[in-house]
């Protein structure tokens, strides 16, 4: 294999690596958020700063590439791809740590409600970025595909959120507080789904050199 | 490209003896824009830019067919082959200066063409050295030698002799291949300025050349035209597998 080969082929396993770490701040938050975990809540922010340090290297391996190999065609589409895809993805490690110190702020006091569609919303965004990185890793078109339509279901889930909780808010002022935290929660879930999305555009641009349009 | 192109090639074909080099080209060159051929050693793109002003008809068992019209007119039919090369120069590889002064290096193609007033040599002569960006350089040492230029001064002024007779169109067969990278800026930043005023056809191993400089790129393979298009359609997303492996160096 020549040595470029070898090189994209370590950007492909680190692109999974920091997927990985995004999904697990995302599950951790979610974990936390259900279980009122606060000190579970604490290590997603350690997490965190691993996502960083991970797009921190790819940063650094893809502009080497840029400089040693001068790519074009689909290798540029690649590291380009790869360069713009993980903003998005450490702004979602950042909106799982947003989410958990949100859980550490509450500190376990009792839900005014049980917590339905916002776990909802935390299975959908964690399937978004795994389907998003593994179209990007095996330039799956039809997968990056799904994972725009996805949104959709992450967007309804957020909007359920809201009326119920405007409903509680109705009934019992009380919890005022607490459903607006809840709020912000399930608005970090669907950034996290807007995220999402954004990779997959970008491995749609990777696969056909065509940017995806703005809905 | 739809302007009025330039150089307008339909189906050519060309041997040598039974070597069949160029395999229905098919090709319009725009003006003013800087169109670039590449391709593997042997592809042909080299026969067709000779082709363009037929230096090609200097070698023994070459045959062509089909048409090249250059401005709407064919270039093979009652036209003056000198006239010919007159409106289209040509920069070779290697800077190939003759071994006489650099002023008389320029002067020799408008002397050739009948122009003998020292007042309108001098003429030429500077304006050639300005367009080709080395008159600053050489205006003190127009009666030196030639030969003991620097190889990118030399290559610039090969390009200003074939400046000196008022071209249309530069041909450039892998003009910075053997120059140092300063000098090779130094003729990109040149050939870019000179589309203004002329159309440029460019052979390049260095596909980053390709891509900075020029608008047009073709890409050959034993002998075909396999893609030509919008430069940078071609190296961000090129329609053809061939020319996908071949820029990004998976060739074979």
């Amino acid at each position: 294999m020549r040595r470029f080969d070898e090189q994209l082929t370590q950007l492909n396993d680190m692109m999974l690596e920091m997927g990985a770490l995004v999904e697990k701040t995302i599950t951790m938050a979610s974990q936390a958020l259900i279980a009122q975990d606060v000190e579970l809540a604490k290590k997603v922010i350690v997490v965190e700063t691993d996502v960083e340090q991970k797009e921190k290297d790819i940063e650094t391996l893809c502009l080497k590439l840029l400089l040693q190999q001068q790519p074009v065609a689909k290798d540029l589409r690649l590291i380009s791809a790869a360069l713009k895809m993980i903003t998005d993805m450490e702004r979602i490690g950042d909106q799982a740590a947003d989410i958990s110190e949100i859980v550490v702020m509450m500190n376990g006091a009792p839900y005014i409600q049980k917590l339905v569609h916002i776990p909802q919303m935390a299975t959908a965004t964690v399937k978004m970025v795994t389907d998003s990185i593994d179209a990007y890793v095996k330039k799956d078109l039809k997968l990056a595909k799904s994972v725009i339509e996805y949104d959709d279901v992450v967007d309804d889930l957020f909007d359920k959120v809201k009326y119920d909780l405007m409903d509680l808010i109705r009934a019992n002022i009380e919890g005022g507080e607490q459903a607006i935290d809840l709020l912000m929660i399930a608005k970090f879930f669907e950034r996290i789904g807007d995220h999402a999305c954004n990779i997959a555009k970008w491995v749609v641009y990777s696969i056909t050199g065509q940017h995806v349009s703005h809905r | 490209m739809n302007k009025t192109n330039k150089y307008s090639m339909k189906n050519v074909d060309l041997w040598y003896n039974d070597f069949h080099a160029l395999k229905n080209i098919n090709m319009d060159i725009p003006p003013n824009e800087i169109t670039a051929f590449i391709g593997p050693s042997g592809c042909g793109k080299s026969t067709l830019i000779k082709s363009l002003n037929r230096m090609n008809d200097l070698v023994e068992g070459c045959k062509i067919s089909g048409s090249i019209l250059l401005d709407g007119e064919s270039i093979h039919g009652n036209i003056d082959v000198n006239a010919l090369r007159k409106r289209v120069g040509m920069v070779f590889q290697k800077p190939n200066p003759f071994p006489m002064s650099v002023y008389d290096n320029i002067a020799y193609g408008p002397r050739t063409h009948g122009i003998k007033s020292k007042f309108k040599l001098n003429e030429i002569v500077e304006k050639s050295l300005l367009d080709a960006a080395i008159w600053d350089e050489l205006k003190d040492r127009l009666k030196k030698s030639a030969l003991s230029l620097s190889g990118g001064q030399q290559q610039r002024l090969c390009i200003a002799r074939a400046l000196s007779v008022q071209p249309d169109v530069l041909l450039m067969d892998e003009p910075t291949s053997a120059l140092d990278p300063i000098s090779t800026a130094k003729i990109e930043e040149l050939v870019i300025k000179l589309k203004t005023d002329y159309t440029i056809v460019i052979v390049t191993h260095n596909m980053q050349q390709a891509v900075r400089i020029s608008d047009n790129t073709g890409f050959f393979l034993l002998g075909e035209l396999i893609e030509y298009g919008n430069t940078q359609q071609i190296f961000s997303m090129p329609s053809d597998k061939r020319t996908e492996d071949y820029i990004t160096g998976r060739f074979g």
